[in-house]
Formats: structure tokens, C-alpha cells, sequence
């Protein structure tokens, strides 16, 4: 297996409880003030130029997601053409980073996608519970890779990690990370929702890290509690310090509940004030959304034209 | 305790939107006084952002409003009727104050506007009879019209009559199915203010009719030239702000009523306010080829 820290936290892999003392010796979550550094950084004021950048820099940073039983050919070459042009009424909008679907569905979203900077992520690891044997997920993430992926997410075995087991999750993770090969980068999804306290957060962010995520994502968006500005600020910090550690630098991609521009707006105020500039770029951060894409448009029609839109005047899905 | 001991317990007026009494967003306020020019309270007064919300409130509502059926929207109606009828010495006395009428002239405002409402209440569940129908068609369709609610209507409600007035051009609208934006008279909108409690309490649905208040010509151009507004009703803008909003509205083809002049708030209104935000649907149901013989029934 290729070393996959190699920098100045290679040590604390070595062993289960070298990894055990290392995610364990992470400082305390202050939940308060975190929840109100968040809160606070989502009272800032973003208007008319800084809006139209931030509104199109929010819509090159959407992977448009649709990850339903009932997904159709038909709806992902539908979402597809969408990711390529949002808007085809203004040719100045730019495509968004990627569309997001099951593995069965790649090849069928990579047709609908090419020739376009538009990237395909799958899904994979039995998503979304991620509840199957090692060599069942593998096989499962070998399939989308083989279709043509560019982009992996993977959930972790939450169950695992709240046991403790923390070894076992970064084995996964780095076994994911492997049959990714070097065509497809993996985001490693936690699901923030299920992992009960901003410590434990913090700990999944660094076990992800450690084993070589080229992302972090908060959430499945199949659980109730989904991608919040303070776990999101959360993960922020955790690859600010990560990159100030070891020089790596890893993207972050909230995902689920974000509905309207103005939070799409909060989060990158959140992203520029806390990990900084260097991730307001689709490279680096993403959001995992479907409807947050037509409010966007909506809002940066209102921008262009100055009467407000309405949701007859972009598409349905 | 002596009567005049008490400290006097001052209303705050607020906005009616989606079904919530918010301040404007912006937090402005402005003073409302009788025709005397002496003060009676101060009003909310609204920006577009507010504007916005409320569309977004009507647009949400529209589907299960206009999908209930006729006959519960009459029942909704008189109930609206029912609750003004209990509060009625409370209009008598806004109306008065608004409008600077006697108490008995007000009072008379009062009972015609609900009045109003019993009267509208009627119409939901026969309108469709009047402008709907079963039409002759050349071939082998049932073919039938049939009355549809329009969607999301600003209605800028008569800037004189701020209650009668209001009443008479705001149930019609809702009537049919429609949800409306209604910005209130900006002289005098404490009536309609008051009108929105009784409205979120007598089972009308919270977004269905929304109320603002403020300028009218700060608010009403962002709603005509909002792309999610169906129909506008343009009772309460005088010649120069309809023609500015006509043009605004043309671009999303909206449905325009325009000011009607009316001398006498208090007559039998007719159907044509019903009619105005309403849109024909029809269809063609194949009933089967017609042989020789006659029909395939």
C-alpha cells in the first residue's frame, strides 16, 4: 500500500493506537462559540458586485445532485445539460463544477456532460449508509471509476467510527482512496448528522485527512440534520490547520439543506474568513445541492435585470 | 382603579404575510393621521424586499387555495364575514378615524363590507356556472370550459375607500382561487391592518391574502415587474403610477386591471372583478366516433 501521509503526521497512522491517542489529543470543541462565530460570520452584508461574484463563483461550485431511487436516464441527461448551461437565456452563467449521481448513472451523466468543463462525481460505498462488506464498496467504487467518474464520494462506516474503531475507517478510507487511482479524486462523506458532537466532527476530519481525502463532505442529505454553517466552519478550520501542518491542502463540500443564495453566501463568507482565499475556487470547495442551483439563477436574473424572477423561468430539476 | 389611571395600551401595526405579522424587513416605520392631521398610530412601511417575501408567501399558497374546493372557499369566506361582524365596533371606530366619518356613516361602511364578504362568499361556487360551460363543437368531443384562478394578484387596494374599498376589490380576488398581495391604502392603512387578524383567524389559509403597507409607489413596481405575479389589480395608483406599472407588467404578459372609477362603494359590485383574474380552461374529451346511426353512447 503506497504511504499516504507522508509528512510531518506520518507517525500518528502507525498503529491503531497511535491514531487512537492523536484524534483523542485534538482540542475540545467550544460548541458555543462556534455556533456563534458561525452565526456571526452569516450577518455579513453581500451586495450588488460582491453578490454577482459571489453568486457566480456559488454556481461554479455546485455539483448538481440527484440521487434518487426513481433517477431516469432522462433526468440525468436532463441535469446534465443543465450543469453544462444553467441558464440558456444568459450565456455569461458559468457551468457548474460537477453533477452528482449514483454509479449506474455515470456513464449516462459522462455522455450528457461531455466536452464540457463539467465533471461527473458518483456516489459510491453503498451509499448512503455505507452498511456492506470492504470488497462489496470496493467493487462498487472499481464500477463508477470504470464508467468514468471523475470524482468519488464515499460515506465512512459511521457505525465503526462511534465505536472507536477508528483503524478500521481509515483502512476503508484508504482502500477507497486505492481503487480511486489516480483518474478520480475521493471525497470522504461523514455524515455529520449521525456523528452526535462537534468533537467527534472535528476527529472524523482528521482520520479523512490522514488517510488521504481530497475532499471533506459534511452530509449524504438523506438524514435529518444535514450541512450546518457550524459544522461546516468546523471542517474549514480542520483543513486550515491540516494544510499549516503537512502542506496539503484538502477541499471541503457542505452538502444538503443549502436552499437559498443567501446561505450559499454565508458559506463562502464562512470558507474566505476561516480556511481563506486560496479555497474560493471549485478546486477546493464545493456544494452538494439540487435546488440551491435555481435559486441561484433566480437571484442572479434579479441582478441582471433588476425585476425579481420567478420559478417559472428556470427548470423543474 | 380610576379609569384614568391607566396607562394607555397602544397597538403596534404590522404586515400580514404568509400567514405571520412581521415588521418590514427594512424596520421603517411611517405616521398614520386622520384627515385632521392628528396622529393615530404608526404604520409599517415596506420595501420591495418585503414585497418579495410576500409573492413568495402567495405563490406557496396559491396551489392549496386554488385546489380547495369551491364550496370550501365559501365557507372560508363567511367566516371571514362571521369574524368582522364580532370585531365590528373595533372597524367602526378605525373607519371612522381613517376616513374622518361619523360613527353611524362608518358603521354603515362597516356592515356593507361584510356584507361584501357573505356576497362574495356566494359567488365561489357559482361562478363557474355563469362563465363555464358545456360548448357545441362540430366533431365527436364532449368539449367543456371552465373557470381557473389566474395565480398570484397584486391588488393595490383604492387609496379613499381603505376598508369597504379593500374588501371590495380583495374578495373577489381570493374568491375565485387566486392568492393576492394587497398593498393598503397608504394614507390610511390601519383598517387593513386590521383586517389581516381577522383574516388569520377565520381559517383562511396563511399566505393566501397578504398585506402590506407603505408607499404605493415604492412597492407597487417591483410587484408588476416581479415575474412570479400573475395579475395585478391597479385600483389604487392614480393615472401616472398605472401607466408606469402597465409597462412594468407587460413584460411577463401579466393580466392588468386597470383603475376603475367608482363613485359609490356601496352598490352591487357584479361579477366583473370576479371575471377579471380568472383564465378559461377548456377541454376536448373524446366521446368516440358518431356513425351514421347516431351517437356511440
Amino acid at each position: 500500500m503506497p504511504t499516504t501521509a507522508p509528512h510531518a503526521l506520518a507517525d500518528v497512522t502507525a498503529s491503531d493506537s497511535t491514531l487512537r491517542r492523536f484524534l483523542h489529543g485534538l482540542p475540545g470543541v467550544d460548541a458555543v462559540g462556534l455556533e456563534a462565530r458561525a452565526a456571526s460570520l452569516g450577518t455579513r452584508s453581500i451586495k450588488t458586485t460582491a453578490k454577482a461574484y459571489a453568486i457566480d463563483l456559488a454556481i461554479s461550485m455546485v455539483d448538481l445532485t440527484t440521487l434518487e431511487g426513481a433517477d431516469t436516464p432522462g433526468k440525468v441527461r436532463a441535469l446534465g445539460a443543465k450543469a453544462v448551461r444553467p441558464d440558456p437565456t444568459d450565456r455569461t452563467t458559468p457551468a457548474t463544477a460537477a453533477v452528482c449521481v449514483y454509479p449506474d448513472m455515470v456513464a449516462t451523466a459522462k455522455e450528457a456532460v461531455a466536452g464540457s468543463s463539467v465533471k461527473v462525481a458518483s456516489v459510491a460505498t453503498a451509499f448512503p449508509a455505507g452498511r456492506a462488506a470492504l470488497p462489496v464498496k470496493l467493487a462498487d467504487v472499481r464500477d463508477a471509476v470504470a464508467a468514468g467518474a471523475d470524482e468519488i464520494d464515499m460515506v465512512i462506516d459511521r457505525g465503526a467510527f462511534l465505536a472507536g474503531n477508528y483503524r478500521k475507517v481509515y483502512d476503508e478510507i484508504t482502500a477507497v482512496k486505492e481503487a480511486c487511482g489516480a483518474a478520480a479524486r475521493l471525497k470522504v462523506i461523514f455524515e455529520t448528522g449521525e456523528l452526535s458532537t462537534y468533537d467527534n466532527i472535528r476527529r472524523a476530519s482528521w482520520l479523512g485527512m490522514l488517510a488521504g481525502a481530497d475532499f471533506i463532505k459534511t452530509s449524504t442529505g438523506k438524514v435529518a440534520v444535514n450541512a450546518t454553517p457550524a459544522n461546516t466552519l468546523l471542517m474549514l478550520e480542520a483543513v486550515r490547520d491540516f494544510r499549516a501542518q503537512t502542506g496539503v491542502q484538502v477541499g471541503v463540500k457542505p452538502a444538503g439543506g443549502i436552499r437559498t443564495s443567501k446561505d450559499a453566501i454565508k458559506f463562502l463568507v464562512l470558507v474566505n474568513e476561516t480556511a481563506g482565499a486560496d479555497w474560493l475556487d471549485n478546486h477546493w470547495f464545493r456544494f452538494g445541492a439540487s435546488s440551491l442551483l435555481n435559486d441561484l439563477l433566480m437571484q442572479r436574473q434579479k441582478l441582471a435585470t433588476g425585476r425579481y424572477s420567478g420559478p417559472d423561468y428556470v427548470t423543474v430539476d | 382603579m380610576n379609569a384614568v389611571d391607566r396607562l394607555s395600551v397602544l397597538k403596534t401595526y404590522k404586515l400580514y404575510v404568509g400567514g405571520k405579522f412581521p415588521r418590514s424587513e427594512s424596520g421603517r416605520v411611517y405616521e398614520v393621521t386622520d384627515p385632521k392631521g392628528n396622529w393615530l398610530a404608526n404604520a409599517p412601511q415596506s420595501s420591495r424586499k418585503d414585497a418579495r417575501d410576500a409573492v413568495v408567501a402567495a405563490r406557496k399558497a396559491f396551489g392549496g387555495w386554488a385546489g380547495a374546493t369551491a364550496y370550501n372557499r365559501g365557507q372560508v369566506l363567511y367566516r371571514v364575514a362571521e369574524m368582522l361582524e364580532g370585531r365590528r365596533d373595533q372597524f367602526v371606530r378605525e373607519v371612522a378615524d381613517a376616513e374622518g366619518l361619523g360613527k353611524s356613516k362608518a358603521g354603515a361602511v362597516v356592515d356593507a363590507a361584510v356584507d361584501r364578504w357573505v356576497w362574495y362568499a356566494g359567488w365561489t361556487d357559482k361562478i363557474a356556472q355563469v362563465v363555464g360551460g358545456g360548448n357545441p363543437v362540430a366533431g365527436p368531443f364532449f368539449n367543456l370550459s371552465s373557470p381557473e384562478p389566474t395565480g398570484v394578484v397584486a391588488v393595490l387596494a383604492p387609496q379613499e375607500s381603505s376598508f369597504l374599498g379593500l374588501v371590495s376589490v380583495l374578495a373577489p380576488v381570493i374568491a375565485t382561487g387566486n392568492t393576492a398581495v394587497v398593498v393598503a391604502s397608504e394614507k390610511s392603512p390601519l383598517p387593513a391592518l386590521s383586517l389581516a387578524e381577522v383574516l388569520a383567524t377565520s381559517d383562511v389559509p396563511g399566505g393566501v391574502v397578504n398585506v402590506l403597507s407603505g408607499r404605493t409607489a415604492e412597492i407597487a413596481p417591483p410587484l408588476a415587474a416581479h415575474q412570479d405575479v400573475n395579475a395585478i389589480d391597479l385600483a389604487g395608483a392614480d393615472e401616472g403610477l398605472a401607466k408606469q406599472l402597465e409597462i412594468a407588467a407587460a413584460d411577463n404578459l401579466k393580466r392588468v386591471l386597470r383603475p376603475q372609477a367608482v363613485d359609490n362603494w356601496t352598490a352591487t359590485p357584479g361579477t366583473d372583478r370576479l371575471t377579471a383574474f380568472l383564465e378559461t380552461k377548456t377541454v376536448w374529451h373524446p366521446t368516440g366516433s358518431l356513425g351514421a346511426s347516431g351517437s356511440s353512447y
